[in-house]
């Protein structure tokens, strides 16, 4: 079964008299472990795409399964608590918690949205900052850190309540280009180890590479797909 | 490990010259309340003791209708012996009860031979007169500090108009129920400095020189002044002492005694409740500092922060949650600012116990301040600046907690 179908998507925003038609009958399937990236030009919704899957926003029209739930039926609460068990955030501009260390950023769902008990906690934080080669920076605050090493620990934060699906909206944007490759390839390199889907959004031709799946948007709607491996989807 | 305290704590330390201007604003407000407090409550529990102690007794005991009259010392309205030892048995019963002094009130003329005037004159057995109100024998000014048949403690402005001095004769002629007329000579013993209040002009002689100048058969009592163990317990005293009493009816059916504590007999005790009144305002202005200063320091914490926020909700964080993160804010804010204002108040008061300020209550010249801070003064106070505080927080948290991450996530 796939882990994410959407069928027909739209969505309008309303600003006044004006109405912008941001995804205008958007239909897809990703399966587990898949790689997958939202490519296209600034304003051609993929941020709309991407907060919608991860049930942070919802559609106007369509359906929408997630791990075999309809996410559009959910009101916020139910939202936060899925979001919360099956799905983690990689965010453009990092988006650690300040005042917590990096240990502690990776530490907050497991304590404030999870309940995962201590021993289990040191465990999956130890082996998750050692797999993202944060393990030596564990102690430093967020501006201690290079950009880089900051989506490092997102990524670790993100990936630490074992999701199905981790959605991260343009998370190169601020990075040098060697250092995105880095990110982009320890996403992948993530998935493989613990068959997470990685869902990313880019508009950076060069990266767009990377991924194995390419979703093309145009003025909400899908142009292209692309699957690396001959395969092509409609 | 990462829990809401922890991370209310880090935040305000993060703001740090943000928290130490709201906490010190809270800590000047809980120390200028305190020492309101302790400084008007000294001052009101010394000017109550005061009254009660050098002149009125805790309680008065009367016969029904003697205080309104009280003007005019009526010999109609005394105490006969059988209603005195209705008293006493009351009194001798009742366990708040350290002791109590019969009086025998009455006005009459007096002489020191030269030339003659008003006075008004309480008959009392020194003894008891002196265990009841103490600090009696501290307004003798001149002379002794005892009292024994023959003698008399002369008001202080009395003597000073008359030109009398500390072992003179003098004579005091008073007219009885019956209208007949004595006199009786008298030596004064002792002058008595006057205080503010009803009866804080009158002399004292001896209780049997008084029935003598009466010509009573036998002693008739104007009043009976009570002295309470504990005076905290004054109005449950009355109470009892009252629902007592109550049952002793004349023959035309109405109630035989009238009960009245300190309150109701001295003119102070407006003032006293005109200090509580303030008192009251000014806990209602710490209130209000606290609660508009931790109401716009939390505003602008969740403004400033409106992108962590969303961040907080989008990976999952229930609304209760972020509620609590600010909620806590507010608290340990309000923790912060009570504790050091409980401590600089209680410092200050200390340096001004130590300085020994001294002031001015009618003719009493000279009483040092001596404040004393009630433990559940402090208590109070912290609870409620605590409770303010998370109050004052709660609406800003709210907001935080309802925001839509995708919109808070967008802000800049
Ligand atoms: N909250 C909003 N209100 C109005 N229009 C919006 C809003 N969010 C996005 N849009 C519009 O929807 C379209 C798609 O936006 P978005 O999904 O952010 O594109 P992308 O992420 O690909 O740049 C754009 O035209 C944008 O202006
Ligand atoms: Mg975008």
């Amino acid at each position: 079964m796939s882990l994410i179908t959407a069928e027909n998507l739209a969505k309008d925003y309303r600003t006044g008299e004006v109405t912008v038609h941001a995804l205008r009958g958007v239909s897809f399937r990703i399966e587990p472990a898949s790689f997958v990236s939202f490519v296209g030009p600034s304003g051609s919704g993929k941020t709309t795409i991407l907060n919608i899957v991860g049930c942070l926003d919802k559609p106007s029209g369509g359906s929408l399964t997630v791990a075999g739930t309809d996410v559009t039926a959910l009101d916020m609460k139910e939202s936060a608590r899925f979001r919360g068990n099956h799905i983690g955030f990689i965010f453009q501009d990092f988006n650690l918690i300040p005042v917590l260390t990096v240990h502690e950023n990776v530490e907050y769902p497991l304590m404030m949205v999870q309940n995962v008990p201590e021993r289990e906690r040191r465990e999956r934080i130890g082996t998750l900052l050692e797999a993202v080669g944060m393990a030596d920076q564990r102690d430093k605050y967020p501006d201690q850190l290079s950009g880089g090493q900051k989506q490092r620990a997102a990524i670790a934060r993100a990936l630490v309540t074992n999701p199905r699906l981790v959605l991260a909206d343009e998370p190169t944007a601020n990075l040098d280009s060697a250092t995105a490759y880095a990110v982009i390839d320890l996403m992948k390199r993530m998935r493989d180890e613990r068959q997470t889907t990685f869902i990313f959004s880019t508009h950076d031709q060069k990266i767009v590479g990377e991924a194995e799946i390419l979703f093309w948007l145009e003025d909400g709607a899908l142009r292209e797909v692309q699957e690396k491996g001959g395969r092509n989807h409609g | 490990m990462v829990n809401l305290f922890k991370m209310a704590v880090r935040n305000l330390l993060r703001y740090r010259r943000r928290t130490l201007l709201t906490a010190s604003l809270i800590t000047i407000g809980v120390v200028f309340v305190l020492v309101f407090l302790s400084v008007s409550g000294s001052f009101k529990a010394m000017m109550i003791g005061q009254i009660t102690d050098s002149m009125l007794g805790h309680l008065q005991i009367h016969r029904q209708g003697y205080v309104a009259s009280i003007d005019n010392l009526p010999l109609n309205l005394n105490l006969k012996p059988p209603e005195v030892r209705k008293v006493s048995e009351a009194l001798d019963g009742m366990p708040g009860v350290e002791t109590y002094s019969p009086r025998i009130k009455f006005g009459g003329m007096f002489s020191n031979f030269t030339e003659t005037t008003n006075i008004r004159l309480n008959g009392i057995i020194p003894e008891r007169e002196f265990k009841t109100v103490p600090l009696l024998p501290s307004r003798i000014s001149e002379g002794k500090k005892t009292l024994v048949k023959g003698e008399m403690l002369l008001p202080a402005l009395l003597a000073r108009g008359m030109n009398v001095k500390v072992g003179d004769p003098v004579v005091v002629v008073a007219t009885n129920q019956d209208g007949s007329v004595n006199g009786k000579q008298f030596i004064v013993a002792g002058i008595l400095e006057g205080v503010t209040g009803p009866g804080g002009r009158d002399g004292y002689i001896h209780l049997d020189d008084a029935v003598e100048t009466l010509r009573m058969r036998e002693p008739e009592i104007s009043e009976i002044a009570v002295r309470l163990k504990d005076f905290g317990r004054l109005s449950d005293v009355h109470n009892r002492l009252s629902g007592l009493l109550a049952g002793e009816k004349n023959p035309q059916g109405k109630p035989l005694f009238e009960v009245h504590t300190w309150e109701a007999l001295s003119p102070f005790f407006n003032v006293a409740r005109m200090i509580d009144v303030m008192t009251f305002f000014i806990k209602l202005m710490l209130i209000a500092i606290v609660l508009i200063s931790i109401m716009n320091v939390m505003i602008m914490a969740v403004y400033e922060r409106v992108r962590e926020i969303g961040t907080m909700a989008a990976i999952g964080t229930l609304p209760g949650r972020i509620l609590s993160l600010f909620l806590f804010e507010g608290f340990c804010l309000g923790i912060l600012g009570a504790v050091v204002g409980c401590i600089a108040g209680s410092l200050l008061l200390w340096i001004l116990n130590l300085s020994r300020v001294t002031f001015d209550f009618g003719q009493q010249k000279g009483l040092v301040l001596a404040v004393s801070l009630r433990p559940e003064d402090l208590l109070t106070i912290s609870v409620t600046v605590i409770l303010v505080s998370v109050a004052a927080s709660l609406q800003p948290a709210w907001k935080a907690s309802r925001m839509e991450p995708i919109e808070a996530l967008r802000h800049v």
